[in-house]
């Protein structure tokens, strides 16, 4: 394999480069816009058992350097994913996907995850127990170690792929959190999910997102992705998947050193579709100037 | 879609707060009236989505409203200056439907993408009338632009100051036509959605986060399921529409 290549639970990677659930669809679209196979993976839109139409509009306002999403998990439910999403996803991708997972219920969680778990083309189930913008669900598991183990512990007993828990940034200790996942049989953390928060539009005098609140991501949120990754990196043993504000190849290195094998990049596809691509071409240069033979040799660097 | 990197030929006020940005630079995937293009402005994260409102070999036409920090730093442009597009977004009208006397609505700064539509109706030899509607006289635009490509134009203003008074619909009421396309504030469309005696097509604004189809950021409800006003639309078919509330 190359200077690039990196293993990620026991699956061997071109690249670290990972386009970020939620900003990548299933991936065919972008097809339309360059051959995806020169991707890492990707983390395909997360996925619930009943199909979701999600939250109303407005879904996003801007901020500086980032923007706000609350788009509430719309997806077409998990048996039209495996019957219509996947095999259009096969056509375009052969490589293992990362397939994104959400859910209202520890239950929930292990139906759809073992139903996924099943597919042939997924190689890995990232669990995110970290949405910001759904009520009763996502981030009420990711908050609290106990909750998130529970969740941990009952997709493992369903499942036979690595199993990576995405996490919120929206707790107060997240190194306990990592910990209770890894602890409940966790084979992967991923972080940071986005930061709750909220702009108010002064004409309305109302806030701009009819969810009211909703997810910070872009460059903004970039710096507390690699505190909270190297927190984690630092306390744990399985490997940490870094993403937050990511959208250079420089990024990437950094999120690495902080201790990240794998690295996803979301809202930067939303303002460039060709960020993904950029940043991989762009790799190989800025290695050179870093004097980074392969990319795997720097993955904690810094720790 | 295309991205590519477009140099500013003009950048001027037609009204107050209205402008006029021409482009030059790769418009080989515009193809269909009533698309869009998301230009990326320098200290702003996300895109502006702006309508396209004329295209030629080479050269794009927009027409836009400065209505927050970015389309205002938009508006204060040199011309020599270039700009991060993406071009061909949406799916655009759908010409062959319009029958021989199309009747084409635009409000407000809904009328732009009214002009290449008019433009390439007439072209194909259609009789085409045109209704533009403004708040008040010194907000219109483009009325002599729609008449010279030949289009029977009327002007409406809501406080009568120019042209007929009253709305768009009060002039269609009166009409007799094949098929009408429209672009304007939602207030707008519901009338015309409500007045219109025939088929037709609608296009819709939404913030949007990505423009191309990948966020999810500006889904809607239709008869036939959810849509993307970025992708399936900005154009729905009347007998699509599920107006929520």
């Amino acid at each position: 394999m190359g200077r690039l290549s990196v293993e990620l639970c026991g699956i061997t990677m071109e690249n670290p480069i990972i386009p970020a659930s939620g900003t990548f669809g299933y991936g065919y679209e972008f097809n339309d816009y360059y051959d995806i196979n020169m991707l890492g993976t990707f983390s395909f839109k997360g996925t619930t058992r009943e199909p979701r139409f999600g939250n109303p509009t407005p879904r996003i306002a801007e901020v500086p350097s980032g923007m706000l999403n609350a788009v509430g998990l719309q997806n077409p439910g998990v048996e039209r994913v495996i019957s219509e999403e996947l095999p259009k996803l096969k056509k375009c991708f052969n490589k293992p996907v990362m397939a994104n997972v959400s859910g209202f219920s520890v239950d929930e969680y292990a139906e759809v995850c073992e139903k996924l778990d099943k597919e042939e083309q997924v190689g890995w189930l990232e669990v995110n127990i970290s949405c910001p913008n759904v009520h009763g669900g996502g981030m009420s598991f990711g908050t609290d170690p106990k909750a998130a183990a529970e969740v941990t512990a009952a997709v493992k007993k369903v499942t036979t792929k690595p199993v990576i828990m995405k996490l919120s940034p929206n707790v107060s200790d997240i190194v306990a959190i990592a910990k209770a996942c890894e602890d409940a049989g966790a084979d992967g953390i991923s972080l940071i999910n986005t930061l709750l928060a909220m702009r108010i539009d002064l004409n309305r005098r109302k806030p701009l997102l009819a969810n009211v609140t909703g997810g910070l991501s872009g460059e903004a949120v970039f710096p507390v992705a690699v505190r909270m990754v190297y927190q984690v990196a630092k306390a744990v043993k399985v490997p940490v998947v870094g993403l937050g504000g990511v959208s250079t190849a420089e990024d990437v290195i950094e999120m690495m050193m902080a201790g990240a094998t794998a690295v996803q990049v979301g809202a930067a596809n939303l303002v460039e579709p060709y960020a993904c691509k950029n940043i991989i071409e762009d790799l190989p240069r800025v290695m050179d100037k870093y004097r980074i033979e392969n990319l795997k040799d720097i993955i904690g660097g810094a720790l | 879609m295309k991205q590519g990197i477009f140099k500013i030929t003009e950048n001027r006020a037609l009204t107050e707060n209205v402008f006029l940005m021409r482009l030059s630079g790769d418009t080989s995937d515009i193809t269909a009236p009533g698309q869009f293009v998301n230009i990326k402005l320098d200290g702003f994260y996300l895109r502006r989505p702006i309508s396209v409102c004329d295209v030629n070999e080479n050269e794009l036409t927009i027409i836009y409203k400065a209505v927050g920090k970015g389309t205002e730093a938009m508006s204060q442009m040199a011309e020599g200056e270039s700009l991060d597009i993406l071009t061909g977004l949406g799916n655009g009208y759908d010409l062959s439907i319009s029958g021989e006397r199309p009747v084409l609505l635009g409000g407000g700064v809904g009328v732009p993408p009214m002009y290449l539509l008019a433009r390439k109706l007439i072209e194909e030899g259609k009789k085409v009338t045109a209704i533009l509607g403004f708040n008040k006289k010194d907000e219109v635009f483009y009325e002599e632009e729609f008449r010279k490509l030949g289009a029977e134009t009327i002007v409406t203003t809501v406080d009568g100051s120019y042209g007929e008074k009253g709305f768009v619909t009060d002039v269609l009421k009166n009409l007799d036509y094949t098929f009408f396309y429209t672009c304007g504030p939602e207030p707008m469309l519901r009338a015309v959605f409500k007045e219109s005696k025939t088929a037709g097509e609608l296009s819709f604004e939404r913030r949007m986060g990505c423009g191309f189809g990948a966020c999810m950021g500006c889904s809607c409800k239709t008869i036939t399921g959810y849509k993307r006003i970025c992708k399936e639309g900005p154009v729905m078919k009347k007998e699509d529409i599920l107006w929520e509330d």
